[in-house]
């Protein structure tokens, strides 16, 4: 515990250093958001409100992005010879990357708020009470601790950090097929099945239910989701960091 | 007598390449021993293994009482590595770092500790600058001082000096013999007789994942000739002639023949014996690692 308190510290140090990466991670959600409330949104829902419906799918996107970039940093300790250093001392093997996953969900909280801000500023009106808020929050940092530890295995597994900033790439796609920007009925047949059944949509659903006051008939189906991401991947974290580097 | 380090049998092949055939260590507590080879010898293999970041295909290790396989927590606790890629965290500083790791290692005050090594190491000026910013030299100084925030009983140094600069290089033996005075057992390696002459007890030659031979500095030099005269020739004839009356490593691209030779007799005799084969230059060598290892491989 402590150990991972001492990484926390040092990725936290890290994210603050690197001001571009934390420009990007910060402003470029806010960029998405923007594109598709007033590029896309017209065209998508002429009438309705497509605000509403949009912002906790863009939420969920940014969260997803932001977390995938878990595997850069990881990926990055590995390229140099500091995580040798670390993989030699009497720690668990999950204290390094905790710290990683921490830093990557404390980052992306950040980020989160400010989408939320600009959201409002954006025509978005959430109709949520106290405990809802309470619920979406829980929700959206449980997909950010999900998402971040399985980012980190595929930053453990990468070759280099050019190869494991290609996963946070293919990562932000996800989200597309999903209910996140569109309804899934309106995807033909093959898709909305793929899309139905793909972890983004019961999340969206959920977090899109608590913000504007609704039913969530998926919340049970979003949380297993995020719970059995945050125990594969930190399962498979540890493992994979103590797995002796190919070509050692 | 119960050794800190004691390996028997240890094999290691990566994909299919074989890095360490049967590899039988012994060094004794408080001992500094060095392993002298070339290139993909199986030198950096054999600590990675020791420090437990590799597993062995077979065979057993044990360091500082306990099995590297089975008990690595237990290892960990008591060593400490540098690897030849210096293992420091470039976008902390150098106290950030050194604080980090006393943090993970346990230590009382780790401000403090960090201050005594920093200035150890003569890195008090760049204590607050990023380590991304440092010279080679700082950061070799650098990356040893963290594998000293707590006084281990087994420290593997790979390659310490390669890269330095001279004073950077003096720094790390200094280092070295501090470390031996105040009683760790030393595992270095290195591709350097000179080096492994002045720090090392004793030294182990490792080529092609075996051990060629075994002894003090003085015992090893013994077996090498003293040192290697070379007679370049005009042509593979005079070549030919030569080594048929001297014998030697003839070498056909630079039509050379080596012979060992031990001061000017032997000079010399050599000179006499070759009778009229009509030489172009002659150089005499110091014994190099080079002989160290044509002798004994």
């Amino acid at each position: 515990m402590t150990d991972s308190l001492t990484f926390v510290g040092r990725s936290l140090r890290h994210s603050v250093r690197s001001v571009d990466a934390l420009l990007t991670a910060i402003l470029l959600p806010v960029a998405i958001m923007l594109l598709f409330v007033y590029v896309f949104g017209g065209a998508l829902a002429p009438h309705g409100r497509y605000v509403d419906y949009v912002v906790p799918g863009i939420i969920v996107l940014c969260a997803g992005f932001g977390s995938a970039g878990t595997a850069v940093a990881v990926a990055q300790d590995m390229t140099t010879g500091v995580v040798d250093r670390f993989r030699t001392l009497p720690i668990s093997a999950a204290a390094v990357l905790t710290g990683h996953v921490v830093a990557s969900v404390a980052r992306n909280a950040l980020s989160t708020l400010l989408v939320l801000g600009v959201a409002l500023l954006a025509g978005f009106r959430p109709t949520a009470d106290p405990l809802n808020w309470l619920a979406a929050a829980g929700l959206l940092l449980a997909l950010m601790t999900a998402i971040s530890w399985l980012a980190a295995c595929f930053g453990l597994l990468a070759r280099s950090i050019e190869a494991a900033n290609a996963v946070t790439f293919a990562a932000a796609f996800i989200p597309y097929l999903s209910s996140a920007f569109v309804p899934v009925d309106t995807m033909p047949a093959g898709l909305r099945a793929v899309a139905t059944h793909q972890p983004v949509t019961p999340i969206t659903d959920t977090l899109r239910a608590l913000m504007l006051d609704q039913p969530a008939p998926h919340a049970l189906t979003a949380l297993a989701w995020c719970a059995a991401g945050i125990v594969a991947g930190r399962i498979g974290a540890a493992y994979l960091f103590r797995r002796p580097r190919p070509n050692g | 007598m119960a050794y800190t380090i004691e390996t028997h049998g240890l094999t290691k092949a990566f994909k299919g390449h074989r890095v360490l055939e049967s590899l039988d260590l012994h060094v004794a507590p408080g001992e500094v021993f060095a392993l002298l080879g070339p290139n993909g010898a199986g030198k950096t293999t054999t600590v990675r293994i020791l420090a437990t970041l590799e597993s062995p295909d077979g065979g057993t290790a044990r360091v500082a009482g306990h099995d590297v396989v089975t008990q690595p927590g237990k290892v960990r606790e008591r060593i400490s590595l540098t690897a030849q890629e210096a293992a420091v965290d470039g976008v902390l500083t150098g106290a950030e770092n050194l604080r980090m790791m006393a943090r993970l290692r346990r230590v009382p005050d780790p401000r403090q500790r960090a201050a005594e090594l920093l200035e150890r190491f003569d890195l008090q000026d760049a204590a607050d600058r990023r380590v991304a910013t440092y010279s080679g030299g700082m950061r070799r100084r650098l990356d040893l001082a963290l594998g000293l925030v707590t006084q281990p009983a087994v420290i593997f140094l790979d390659e310490p000096s390669t890269g330095l600069d001279p004073r950077s290089r003096l720094a790390v033996w200094e280092a070295v013999k501090q470390l031996k005075d105040e009683g760790a057992t030393i595992l270095l390696t290195t591709q350097y007789l000179e080096e492994a002459d002045r720090l090392a007890d004793r030294i182990a030659v490792l080529n092609h994942g075996r051990i060629a031979a075994q002894g003090t500095a003085a015992e090893l030099k013994q077996r090498v000739a003293g040192e290697t005269l070379e007679l370049f020739f005009a042509g593979d004839a005079q070549l030919a002639q030569a080594q048929r009356t001297l014998h030697g490593r003839p070498d056909s691209d630079t039509l050379s023949l080596k012979v060992p030779a031990d001061g000017p007799h032997d000079v010399k005799r050599a000179l006499d014996a070759l009778d009229g084969v009509p030489i172009d230059r002659l150089e005499l060598h110091a014994p190099t690692l080079d002989d160290v290892f044509l002798s004994l491989t």
